[in-house]
């Protein structure tokens, strides 16, 4: 019996509504996310991630009202990412109800903002999120770069470095996204969540290109991940959170089951 | 009805705590306040929690809880949650040394980042994510299975001197103290308010605690 891995399922709201289609066939209204938060609450879900996409930072008060509505009726972890840039920002959603944050491009422009976070909140509440992609060519040892703005903009900066910096930095976990593999369904990219997994003392949660079953599993096995996070597999009814912890327990993997 | 006052000095995230509690089935009277006679005319005290110990210490002593904590211990069911747990120990190693509120006779500790698992890989720190729980005997355990998982999240544990006072351990990869209980109080490691089910039967068993 020890410390189990995660399964976290990932929600895009854009003002106050769950977008990128989520159909589950027995959900009264597919976008409200109390009632798809509550969904994968009973499915088991060990934790949800909310990304907060909605364009106008002047909606964001929008974001505040989900958070406090779930937390009200979901008792497990929620971290809430996207358009976090000031202190005041984490305060708000730590008041509303969140545990953790997810910091990602405000941490690219200033890394000190990253320090002055988790002096303040504590390590326990900053999720660094870092977007990389493969920039090495095939016969080169591989490597991978840090880009923003949903993975269109290079940085220049070295992901392995600079997650080992964020570290030192105070984030308690990383959230890694392969944008290579994001959206395409083939699986993570194994050797770098490993690469980052093996290179920090923190958790980290591999996230980016799962399809089927066996690429959560190969995220824990093979990419040494902590978590794995998945949005599509899920909101399309494809697997039950269930489904998914039983095929990961099935290949010895450590699972909370119910 | 009985009550519950949350106190609140200014660390951590009361609204979790207090949201977990008005949604149990003994549908406490939920109190989040600094005032001293507030959380002394409560029927009962939750002491949550997060963040850096040395910070949590300096809050509750300038806003004076320290003694109201010490007074409720005294006198009511309190509940220590987290850093709510650690700051009931004599002392921490954390941010230099921390002398804390001395309920427990111990020390707090941080896991050490030399740990490695059974697949000789490292061990993360902090220690995140859900865990079993290993029971001793006690009322706030009712209804909750032996080994049932709660969530944790926390680089520092609890080492108590007396063994009694041991009434949960869990293991990362090492055994350790999560529950300690003595008389009138009771103090977990780990967050109920997040750990679904189980978290909240613990709550509701809290609020029917009879001593």
């Amino acid at each position: 019996m020890s410390l189990a891995k995660r399964i976290i399922p990932c929600l895009d709201v854009d003002d106050g509504r769950v977008v990128k289609g989520v159909q589950f066939v027995d959900i009264r209204d597919a976008g409200d996310p109390v009632e798809i938060a509550r969904r994968y609450d009973n499915e088991g879900a060990d934790e949800l991630t909310f990304l907060d996409i909605t364009a106008s930072s002047g909606d964001r008060e929008t974001m505040v009202h989900v958070v406090e509505q779930v937390a009200g009726e979901v008792f497990i972890p929620l971290t809430v990412g996207g358009g976090i840039r000031k202190l005041q920002d984490i305060r708000r959603m730590l008041n509303a109800g969140a545990d953790k944050v997810g910091i990602n491009t405000a941490a690219v422009f200033t890394p000190e903002f990253v320090k002055q976070a988790a002096d303040r909140f504590g390590s326990q509440c900053i999720v660094v999120a870092i977007d990389a992609k493969r920039v090495s060519t095939e016969n080169e040892p591989a490597r991978w770069e840090i880009f923003t703005h949903g993975g269109r903009k290079p940085t220049g900066i070295d992901a392995v470095e600079w997650a080992i910096k964020m570290v030192d930095f105070g984030a308690g976990e990383i959230l890694l996204t392969s944008m290579d593999r994001d959206g395409t369904k083939i699986g993570f990219d194994l050797e770098l969540t490993r690469a980052i997994s093996e290179a920090v003392t923190v958790p980290v949660i591999a996230s980016g290109g799962v399809g089927n079953l066996q690429h959560l599993a190969d995220g824990i096995l093979k990419g040494k991940a902590d978590a794995v996070l998945a949005a599509s597999i899920f909101h399309f009814g494809e697997y039950t959170i269930q489904q998914a912890k039983r095929a990961m327990a099935n290949q010895g993997i450590e699972m909370r089951l119910q | 009805m009985t009550s519950v006052a949350v106190i609140d000095y200014g660390m951590g995230n009361l609204h979790s705590i207090a949201k977990a509690l008005q949604h149990i089935p003994s549908k406490p009277t939920v109190l989040v306040t600094a005032k001293p006679d507030e959380i002394l005319a409560a029927d009962r005290v939750v002491l949550p929690g997060v963040g850096a110990i040395g910070d949590c210490m300096s809050a509750l002593e300038n806003a004076q809880l320290d003694r109201v904590v010490h007074q409720a211990a005294r006198q009511k069911p309190l509940l220590g949650v987290c850093i709510g747990l650690q700051i009931m120990l004599d002392e921490s190693e954390e941010s230099g040394s921390t002398r804390c509120l001395g309920i427990f006779p111990g020390k707090v500790k941080k896991f050490s980042e030399q740990m490695r698992d059974e697949d000789n890989n490292a061990i993360k720190i902090p220690h995140m994510g859900w865990n079993t729980v290993q029971q001793n005997q006690h009322p706030l355990w009712n209804d909750i299975p032996d080994n049932s998982r709660f969530y944790f999240v926390h680089s520092y544990y609890a080492t108590a001197d007396n063994p009694e006072h041991c009434v949960g351990t869990s293991e990362y990869p090492n055994v350790f103290t999560c529950a300690l209980a003595r008389d009138n109080i009771f103090a977990v490691q780990f967050h109920p308010e997040k750990s679904q089910h189980y978290g909240l039967q613990l709550l509701d068993n809290f609020i029917r605690w009879n001593i």
